[in-house]
């Protein structure tokens, strides 16, 4: 049982030795950032069952105020990164006292509404440079280390990462986590036992905010720009499917997902390109420019045949082997 | 010349006829989702997407077929509602026992999928439609010049919405239709087919997406992505509004449609949100939305 933190520190371990083995730093950063924000939002569906589909806002609202912050007022780095998760988890605090007094399905459209209200904010705010975004961000320097070298920055954004993954861990194996998962299985009966379900369900909420607050933020920190497909509302979906594809619930299983989902919009141009060649129809080779086509049928069938995700499946694989 | 608040009362008519416009669009599509809601139990994430259909399917029609806009007035929804009744046979009808949030899930990658052929073949660019002979041009009522084919269009709608609130309130289909909103197994036990009932619902709410959809084309651009921009706003009328109540949701489209339209003369920077910040102060004095019960 207690073999699961050792199975966590081979992956990480695995995560720090993978620039060695030739993988692109950069690439295996925005994983990372991605990962961070799947498994923020997982805290949310996975352990309070509640579908946020706004956190893109949260994302867009960090990584743009921490890039400010550093641009403009020339803060340090790990500075700059809090700004934009307390910014975060104040647009969260805010979004969670509207969004509560709703359940199930409407929590789910307020979060998307006001996501888009604070979309427009930002098309229209003129400190986010609208339709251009906020560009050449600088990496600066933590501790004299300058972090225009990609190996340095891929340390801290591990560290990062780590230390937001801890975090989740440590709340959901908790008794405020053991309360969180007792509303999502029966609200009434939690209420009944004398919690308040809404002021535990806003402490997720602004929790989840502030954690994919931290990855938005990092993400600027590792790219050097925010635009406004941080906060667009198809972003909100793409955590969604990352989460849906790695596994609900689970705690790797946005990980996972966020890997898979990030190769894909990678690779679906030469996909598409390969399909055309073999197959001799012209219009698959368009295909990476509509990869939200890819996304919606991959969403259709996890919804349809797959709703425990890759990990989920894996684990019931497991179970089902190991009885017999 | 009349000044109404230093805002010339023409230019002020002509944006309130605007808001009156895109609000008959809120009230046939929040109405669409409540109707499929009651009995799927389903957000239909994809009635934005299934709205861009008709506006297409209206342009397709003149464009390769020669169909003038009034018989694709008809048959663009009821091609929309064909489409929808395989959606619901094929995908939707697996999920009516999950949770509500994996229909909401499903119709998103609908949506998805669906804007995505339609950006494939035709890119993001708006494809321009004219407004049909009768109707274009303008009439010149004296106080304002009024538009014949905005005048149309909320009428249309108006008509409508009626139409589909006597359907459901006085008929006896739509008795049978809210009593399997109410009580399914009940119905059913009657002998009532309410499979075939709840796939007949989602095809007519869709087919009314379709069919504002229609009526859009000439007067927004067609483009792929003219649904989703709408929805999540129709999203935000429906938690004001509430799902409760046919009329609720047809009082409220077209009040936050005028809504906006005034916010458009008098703050143009906020015309955007402003529906969205209404949704905030319904929640805040009336969570269950003005013409919903609180559980």
């Amino acid at each position: 049982m207690n073999k699961k933190p050792l199975g966590y520190g081979a992956l990480f371990i695995a995560i720090a030795l993978l620039p060695f083995l030739g993988v692109y730093p950069i690439f295996a950063m925005k994983v990372m950032c991605y990962a961070l924000f799947a498994c923020a939002f997982n805290l949310l569906i996975g352990f309070t069952g509640l579908l946020s589909f706004g956190h893109a806002a949260f994302l867009g609202a960090a990584a743009y105020a921490a890039g400010h912050a550093m641009k403009v007022w020339g803060f340090p780095p790990l500075v700059g990164i809090a700004f934009g998760t307390l910014m975060a988890a104040v647009a969260g605090l805010v979004f969670g006292l509207l969004a509560i007094r709703r359940s199930g399905i409407y929590f789910s459209m307020i979060t998307l509404a006001l996501a888009q209200m604070l979309f427009f904010y930002f098309l229209q705010a003129p400190f986010t440079g609208g339709e251009d975004g906020l560009q050449s961000v600088p990496r600066g320097s933590l501790l004299g280390i300058n972090l225009e070298s990609d190996s340095a920055l891929y340390y801290l954004v591990l560290a990062i990462f780590i230390f937001g993954f801890w975090l989740i861990y440590r709340t959901v194996h908790s008794p405020f986590g053991q309360v969180l998962t007792s509303i999502r299985e029966n609200e009434a009966r939690a209420t009944s036992l004398g919690y308040d379900a809404a002021r535990f369900k806003l402490m997720a909420f602004v929790l989840s905010a502030a954690l994919a607050g931290l990855a938005g933020a990092t993400k600027t920190l590792v790219l050097g720009f925010a635009t406004l497909t941080d906060a667009i509302w198809t972003t909100s979906g793409l955590v969604i499917l990352m989460t849906l594809v790695g596994g609900m619930g689970t705690m790797v299983g946005p990980i996972v997902g966020a890997l898979v989902i990030i190769a894909l919009e990678n690779k679906i141009g030469d996909l598409g390109q390969w399909l055309a060649s073999l197959t001799g129809i012209q219009w698959f080779g368009g295909l990476g420019e509509s990869v939200s086509l890819v996304t919606g049928l991959i969403f259709i069938v996890c919804v349809l045949a797959f709703r425990r995700g890759l990990v989920g499946e894996a684990g019931a694989l497991w179970e089902r082997v190991r009885k017999t | 010349m009349t000044d109404f608040f230093g805002v010339p009362l023409p230019a002020l008519l002509g944006q309130l006829l605007l808001g009156l416009v895109n609000g008959s669009f809120y009230a046939m599509l929040s109405l669409g989702l409540a109707v499929i809601f009651g009995m799927l139990n389903i957000i239909n994430f994809a009635h934005g997407a299934l709205y861009m259909m008709g506006a297409f399917l209206a342009w397709m029609g003149l464009e390769y077929f020669g169909i003038n806009y009034w018989a694709m007035l008809l048959i663009a929804p009821l091609i929309v509602g064909v489409f929808g009744l395989v959606i619901e046979r094929l995908l939707l009808q697996w999920l009516y026992k999950l949770d509500h949030l994996y229909g909401l899930l499903l119709t998103f990658g609908l949506t998805l999928v669906i804007e995505g052929v339609f950006r494939s073949f035709f890119g993001v660019g708006g494809q321009p439609y004219a407004a049909p002979e009768a109707l274009s041009g303008a009439t010149n009522l004296g106080f304002m010049i009024l538009p014949n084919y905005r005048a149309w269009v909320v009428v249309a709608s108006l008509v409508v919405c009626l139409g589909v609130w006597v359907l459901i309130e006085k008929t006896s289909l739509g008795a049978t239709l809210r009593a399997g909103t109410e009580n399914p197994k009940l119905v059913q036990a009657f002998g009532v087919n309410v499979p075939r009932l709840v796939t007949l619902t989602y095809a007519g709410g869709v087919a009314l997406a379709g069919f504002a959809g229609v009526l859009a084309a000439p007067i927004l651009q067609v483009n792929a992505l003219m649904g989703s921009n709408l929805i999540i706003v129709v999203f935000a009328v429906v938690v004001i509004g509430g799902m409760g109540s046919i009329l609720g949701s047809i009082l409220t489209g077209l009040g936050l449609g005028v809504v906006e339209g005034l916010t458009k003369v008098f703050y143009p920077e906020a015309s955007n949100t402003v529906v969205f910040v209404v949704m905030a102060l319904v929640l805040l004095v009336r969570p269950a939305g003005l013409f919903g019960k609180e559980k």
